[in-house]
């Protein structure tokens, strides 16, 4: 059940006692029903639009029935709307979702080290101590596990945070909060108590940042139970994604890139909100479908230049949720292609291409004409050398050649 | 130099060192001098310089200087963060045994003296920080005593309350024995810390129990039913069957849902407290742990960003002196738990953990403080496991059973409580008999309903893991049902789909 009506169920237990305070509780259920009139609306990769009430009080489910009856455009996707819009880069792009969700709920506030005056180390919250003062953006002693507790701890009594990871790794210090926490409170509890943090950082392969500052924190957080993952990768999509995981009800660890964040591109002036169960068709085509996520999708696009050259019609999709994997888009393309290539900056064991992998063969074995090709980094630290750290990523030539091998 | 927020400090710093004839060594913080004012004098945690002429910190010139930080929240709203670290310079400097050294220092963090000697500060005190308490092992007030007064109502809901809880605790340890529950944890000797510590709170203080705190709940009004539904796992229970006995939690009352990590709830009272701090409630939080549980790396880091931060959050510690078979020595050498918020620069206070009117008045002090001065507090409450860690521990393996069997017995806070109550002539034999027959007779038929009541639906598997199920989830309890139609022999009857 949506968790507004749990709001308004507390409220009215509440009221009856009067010892307790109610205050906290009309809070979130005024809340609530705000979302219901607001007047955003939900765009979808392909440009059309969605009435946003559905977002909420049907939640999850709605959207996915909407996704099965609606018809899927064929054209290419049209990341901004049709009105021109404002130039930025990613990084800017997260910083506008994060401050137009901080005003628009007072609930909304951020956690992390150096996130204060500092701005962040990747400047996503530059400027907000200023606007919102510095026990909003609350800049935290060294201790990741403590700060994620901490930000778990003020979800559980009405508050929002976003736990910022200043790089993905350090979570890893924070893995008992938020798999014994996190993930299972709302569970273990009965649904009492809710956890809508949104836990975020960068990871990924950088340059030359040294084997601890280069992980895939994805493979490792994929089995938590009650946890979401999504991972952006253009500017359109970063704000989108940043939006819908603090407006989420439920954990959302939205990975970022190292080397995305000065990505340039144009978005719209109205505001959006992206669906987070969905992926996004980056490039449709007939002969062969390429799933990818963040910075591969890059090298992905890349690749597919050099397949039209050569006379291959990619189909890309940047499968942007990484838990669940969006298997309605991802399935529409296999009965069309029938040949899959997944090309991920995980390792190879335990990666979210693996678990891709066994998804597919397990729903759609029969529609595939060749065993699935994944090719993702080797089960090594990453080098700090740049010439051998460039070889651990998956490079567009080695795209091209699995694809020819496909495609035989 | 000093910000508002500070010159409150500097004016009670020179108040005491003038009036007292004691250096206080170490780093004074503001609000720990405010500490001195409320609680009497021989609280402090004071270290007397002996006249020795063996090289120790005592005899080379103290740190005179109280460097404070005063991080003060005014730009809640917005504007330039007032981070001053600044130093006072008093005038003990006059009253110093020695010449006042010429050289002084500013690192960040404050002003800071030289001293031309290598002295390392000692790894333990001459004395242990003293112990508060209001009655004697007799139940008798101690003289010179200082706590908050209590009506009879309230005394006396006390003293039943903690009856309550050790009936509660011997039924459901015979009813896990029995093989009705899978497992049980008893209070056994902590009644006091329970019942007391609850009373003195307010019920929108939230409270982020470890497991040994049943009776926080019991005062609250979770009835008994409620407590065997729980153990016994079935529909009615609140967390729907999830979780083990024991792992209580209720949004109503405030009481946020046990989880079997230890010390992980340390955190979460300081991300509570924060938002409490951000709302600008009249509530604070508070959480409780073991000795064991202040070992985790959670609880050193909660304790540093609440100092940090100023949030008013309670950290209460029963220190019962074993964590399951590991007694108190080999969990830390230092001067107990209390000596450790001292160093992240929270005030803090020991209190006997058996006696129900100490911990009343801590407590209640501590929330008052907690709230009007928006700073953490850590109160370490010394007590004695009594009983076993859960069932599925016999600390006789460990503990010798005498030292076990002294504890039950006239160290039992019931008993203190008990002798006091009655010298006031609030309590007799027969309101004793009647209401420990009373809470048997309502434990078992509580316990008899809560056996007979179905279990929770399948269906709750899948629930809550999100806020709605997601399409895996929804394909794999459809998975599950087709398997539970398929073989029905196989399913146990008792559990609903």
């Amino acid at each position: 059940m949506a968790s507004i009506f749990q709001g308004v169920g507390a409220a009215t237990a509440l009221s009856s006692s009067t010892s307790f305070d109610t205050k906290k509780f009309h809070l979130s259920s005024r809340r609530s029903f705000s979302v219901r009139r607001a007047s955003f609306f939900v765009v979808r990769s392909d440009g059309a639009k969605m009435d946003s009430g559905l977002n909420r009080i049907g939640g999850r489910a709605d959207q996915l029935v909407t996704n099965a009856v609606a018809t899927k455009a064929d054209t290419p996707a049209a990341s901004t709307a049709s009105k021109p819009g404002h130039e930025l880069l990613l990084f800017e792009a997260l910083r506008e979702g994060l401050e137009e969700e901080m005003e628009r709920d007072a609930h909304v506030c951020v956690v992390g080290e150096d996130v204060g005056h500092y701005g962040g180390s990747y400047k996503v919250t530059k400027g907000l101590a200023d606007k919102y003062g510095d026990l909003r953006v609350l800049d935290t002693p060294i201790a990741e596990n403590s700060f994620t507790g901490m930000g778990i701890g003020a979800a559980m009594c009405g508050l929002r945070p976003i736990i910022e990871g200043m790089n993905m790794g350090f979570l890893l210090l924070a893995f008992n909060q938020i798999s014994n926490n996190c993930g299972m409170l709302h569970y273990t509890s009965g649904g009492q108590f809710k956890i809508p943090v949104v836990i975020r950082g960068p990871g990924g392969v950088g340059r030359q940042l040294g084997a601890e500052h280069s992980q895939r924190l994805e493979s490792y957080f994929q089995s938590i139970p009650g946890i979401q993952m999504v991972a952006c990768s253009t500017p359109y999509n970063a704000k989108g994604l940043m939006k819908a995981a603090i407006r989420s009800d439920n954990p959302v660890i939205l990975f970022e890139h190292v080397l995305l964040y000065n990505l340039k591109e144009r978005i719209p002036d109205e505001e959006y909100v992206l669906n987070l169960e969905e992926a996004e068709m980056v490039r449709p085509g007939e002969h062969v479908t390429i799933l990818t996520y963040s910075r591969m999708r890059y090298h992905v696009m890349q690749a597919a230049k050099t397949l039209v050259n050569k006379g291959y019609d990619p189909e890309v999709i940047d499968i942007r949720s990484l838990k669940p994997f969006d298997l309605y888009t991802i399935g529409n393309s296999i009965k069309k292609t029938h040949r899959v290539l997944i090309v991920e900056e995980c390792m190879r064991t335990g990666g979210i291409g693996a678990s891709l992998t066994a998804a597919i063969t397990e729903n759609f074995h029969d529609y595939l004409d060749a065993p699935i090709v994944c090719l993702s980094s080797q089960d090594v630290p990453t080098p700090y050398a740049g010439t051998l750290e460039e070889w651990t990523v998956v490079q567009p030539p080695q795209i091209v050649a699995a694809v020819e091998q496909l495609c035989r | 130099m000093a910000s508002s927020c500070f010159s409150k400090s500097k004016t009670i710093i020179m108040r005491n060192l003038k009036s007292k004839n004691f250096f206080m060594l170490g780093f004074i913080n503001h609000t720990y001098s405010i500490t001195n004012l409320q609680f009497p004098r021989h609280l402090l945690h004071t270290i007397s310089s002996p006249p020795l002429p063996v090289s120790n910190y005592a005899s080379s010139s103290p740190y005179n200087y109280s460097i404070a930080f005063s991080r003060c929240f005014a730009s809640v709203y917005g504007g330039r963060r007032l981070n001053t670290a600044t130093s006072v310079r008093n005038s003990v400097d006059q009253l110093s045994t020695e010449a006042p050294l010429q050289q002084d220092l500013d690192f960040p963090g404050g002003r800071v003296k030289f001293t031309p000697k290598p002295v390392f500060t000692s790894s333990s005190t001459e004395e242990r920080t003293p112990c508060y308490r209001v009655l004697n092992d007799n139940g008798q007030p101690i003289l010179d005593g200082d706590s908050v007064k209590i009506s009879k109502e309230l005394a006396v809901k006390m003293y039943t309350n903690m009856v309550t809880l050790q009936v509660m605790d011997t039924i459901f340890y015979e009813a896990q024995r029995q093989g009705r529950i899978s497992f049980y944890l008893t209070t056994i000797g902590e009644e006091a810390i329970n019942i007391a510590s609850a009373a003195a709170l307010n019920y929108n203080d939230f409270v982020f129990p470890q497991y040994r705190e049943p009776g926080v709940l019991l005062w609250r009004g979770f009835t008994l039913q409620d407590f065997a539904d729980q153990c016994f796992g079935n529909k009615n229970d609140n967390g729907k069957g999830r979780q083990m006995p024991i792992h209580y939690g209720s949004r109503k009352h405030n009481y946020f849902t046990v989880a079997s990590t230890v010390g992980t709830q340390i955190p979460h009272a300081v991300g509570a407290a924060y938002s409490l701090k951000m709302e600008k409630q009249d509530a604070c939080t508070v959480t409780y742990f073991g000795d064991g549980g202040s070992s985790t790396g959670d609880f050193h880091a909660a304790l540093n960003f609440a100092a940090v931060m100023e949030v008013p959050v309670i950290f209460f510690c029963r220190n019962n002196g074993w964590a399951i078979s590991t007694p108190i020595n080999d969990q830390l050498r230092s001067d107990g738990i209390v000596v450790r918020g001292k160093a992240y620069g929270v005030p803090s206070i020991r209190v006997d953990g058996n006696d129900a009117l100490a911990i009343y008045s801590a407590v209640h002090k501590a929330r008052k403080m907690a709230i009007e001065e928006q700073t953490p507090v850590l109160i370490e409450a010394l007590t004695y496991r009594a009983g076993h860690h859960s069932t599925s521990d016999d600390s006789t393996k460990y503990r010798p059973v005498d030292e076990i069997e002294r504890w039950r017995g006239d160290q039992n806070p019931l008993k203190r409580f008990r002798k006091w109550i009655e010298t006031k002539g609030w309590w007799s034999d027969e309101a004793e008999s009647e209401h420990r027959n009373g809470i048997r007779k309502q434990l078992s038929q509580a316990i008899q309903a809560a056996e007979r009541v179905e279990k929770p639906p399948i269906s709750d598997i899948f629930n809550d893991v999100y806020d709605i199920p997601s399409k895996n989830l929804t394909e794999q309890e459809a998975f599950l049902r087709r398997t539970i139609q398929k073989h029905a022999q196989d399913y146990p009857s008792n559990v609903p789909m």
